[in-house]
């Protein structure tokens, strides 16, 4: 039984693999299908994981275990329930207060964490001595770094108007930035590419053994 | 011969898709230069000592491991040769799954390691950066048990390791978010532990700035090609080394057709003009 449906499993995603692809050559009911499928098991998948792996183990079973000692559980579970308030019109009021509490919560933890992660340390990153580095190589990868920083942010200071003398730095850093963007659309290739290697690897390896 | 654009798409389509599947097949054996981020992160496991205690954080789900599942072996396995104790974690539910499947692939050539002296699955915790800030102050309260049900204080490896502090490194094989950007925020930033790991190659770009002097990640594997590297450094002919050559293959025919295009479009402006 259970070969049968190891079996059977590879089968089905060879023919959703199958369906989904074919949308290249144009739009048709396999596809459409395919994407249904895909949604609905998603929802579904998705309510059961957080009912058995989030609301079971860190909400009932602490409660049932041990009531008075996990008590405090009951406000984030309010907070909970409050937010499925949202769903009826009259009652749809009472999740404000949760989403303000969510809202403050991530924007106070995030600001401290991106302040120190993405400003203090990256511009102290940038403090460097370009000449301190072991090779030729790496005094003018580090010239690059703090080039194409500084005229990379001086391109987005808009409170000066970008002609004369600040028309060059702000055009050295558009050279910068349209490298990066080209490095960052070659790694996205790159990544979509993977992704149609994974599925024809499955497709060869699994469901028609062509390849080891 | 003036083809449609529909008809060129579905040509296009064809011959990448016969383009990736034949060196799948027929496999060519080209090799990847080792990057400086790659290399940056294999010496990071290499000089830790013996018997150390790490975490590796499986951060992704099916959709992305063709990418990042291959990283997460080749991890695994250059632990296991310097014996560290690998802890699993996982910021995405699916991460459990992963890690479990990497584990067991890694087993296969290191049937000496065993579950709780040498690895362990803590499962997955929602959360994101808020867990790895409670995971600073206590492991055992935020993974009370494993993913057999073993309590946190009966797991052998574990009889030292109280907080993030007590570990080595952290490695986050990471597809999004939460993942190795809220690790290195709050692992390295806040509690000073080294941070190291690989994603999918569309978000590494965002992530090399943090490969910096501050050293905010030791290290990082982009994609395919990373992992291939690190596959190279330990000496292992693991799954990305074999896709890397559908991998170049498919880009060096993407630079055929930007070519083709850009003379296309070209010769079409040129005509527009006479």
């Amino acid at each position: 039984m259970i070969q049968f449906m190891n079996v059977f499993g590879i089968w089905l995603a060879a023919f959703f693999t199958i369906s989904i692809f074919s949308f290249l050559y144009k739009d048709n009911p396999f596809y459409k299908f395919s994407e249904q499928v895909f949604v609905g098991l998603s929802a579904a998948y998705w309510l059961v994981y957080i009912i058995y792996s989030i609301m079971i183990p860190n909400l009932f079973a602490k409660l049932i275990a041990d009531f008075s000692g996990n008590a405090i559980l009951l406000i984030p579970a309010t907070l909970g329930v409050m937010m499925l308030m949202r769903l009826h019109p009259r009652t749809q009021w009472l999740s404000r207060f949760p989403i303000a509490i969510m809202i403050g919560t991530t924007a106070g933890i995030s600001m401290l964490r991106y302040m120190k992660s993405d400003i203090l340390e990256q511009v102290t990153a940038t403090m460097i001595n370009p000449f301190a580095a072991p090779d030729t190589a790496g005094v003018i990868g580090n010239l690059l770094l703090i080039i194409g920083t500084i005229t990379g942010v001086f391109f987005f200071y808009f409170s000066k108007k970008q002609d004369g003398i600040f028309k060059v730095p702000s055009k050295i850093g558009i050279y910068f930035l349209m490298i990066s963007f080209g490095a960052t659309f070659g790694y996205t290739v790159m990544a979509r590419i993977s992704l149609l290697i994974g599925r024809l690897e499955f497709l060869l390896k699994d469901w028609l053994h062509i390849i080891q | 011969m003036k083809l449609s654009a529909l008809a060129e798409r579905r040509i296009i389509y064809s011959v990448l898709f016969v383009a990736v599947a034949l060196p799948l097949i027929f496999p060519i054996g080209w090799t990847t230069e080792v990057s400086e981020y790659t290399r940056m992160a294999y010496q990071l496991i290499e000089s830790t000592p013996e018997d150390k205690v790490v975490i590796i954080s499986f951060d992704y789900d099916p959709s992305t491991m063709t990418e990042l599942q291959p990283m997460s072996e080749a991890m695994i396995e250059h632990a296991f040769k310097k014996n560290h104790k690998v802890i699993a974690t996982a910021l995405w539910p699916m991460g459990v799954q992963m890690a479990e499947q990497a584990f067991s692939k890694v087993l296969l050539d290191y049937p000496e390691k065993t579950r709780g002296e040498d690895f362990v699955n803590l499962g997955y915790k929602v959360g994101g950066m808020v867990t790895i800030q409670a995971m600073g102050r206590s492991l055992p309260e935020v993974f009370p048990k494993d993913t057999q049900n073993t309590p946190f204080e009966e797991i052998p490896m574990l009889k030292n390791v109280r907080r993030l502090k007590d570990v080595a490194y952290i490695s986050s094989l990471s597809s999004g978010v939460p993942g190795i950007k809220e690790w290195m925020m709050v692992a390295r930033d806040n509690y000073q532990v080294p941070v190291t790991g690989g994603c999918t190659a569309v978000s590494a770009p965002g992530f090399f700035p943090y490969v910096n002097e501050q050293r905010q990640l030791y290290g990082l594997l982009g994609g395919l090609k990373g992992a291939s590297e690190y596959e190279s450094l330990i000496g292992r002919l693991g799954s990305a080394t074999t896709k890397m050559d559908a991998q170049s293959i498919a880009h060096l025919l993407i630079l055929i057709f930007i070519a083709t295009g850009n003379i296309k479009a070209y010769k079409a402006k040129r005509r527009k003009k006479s």
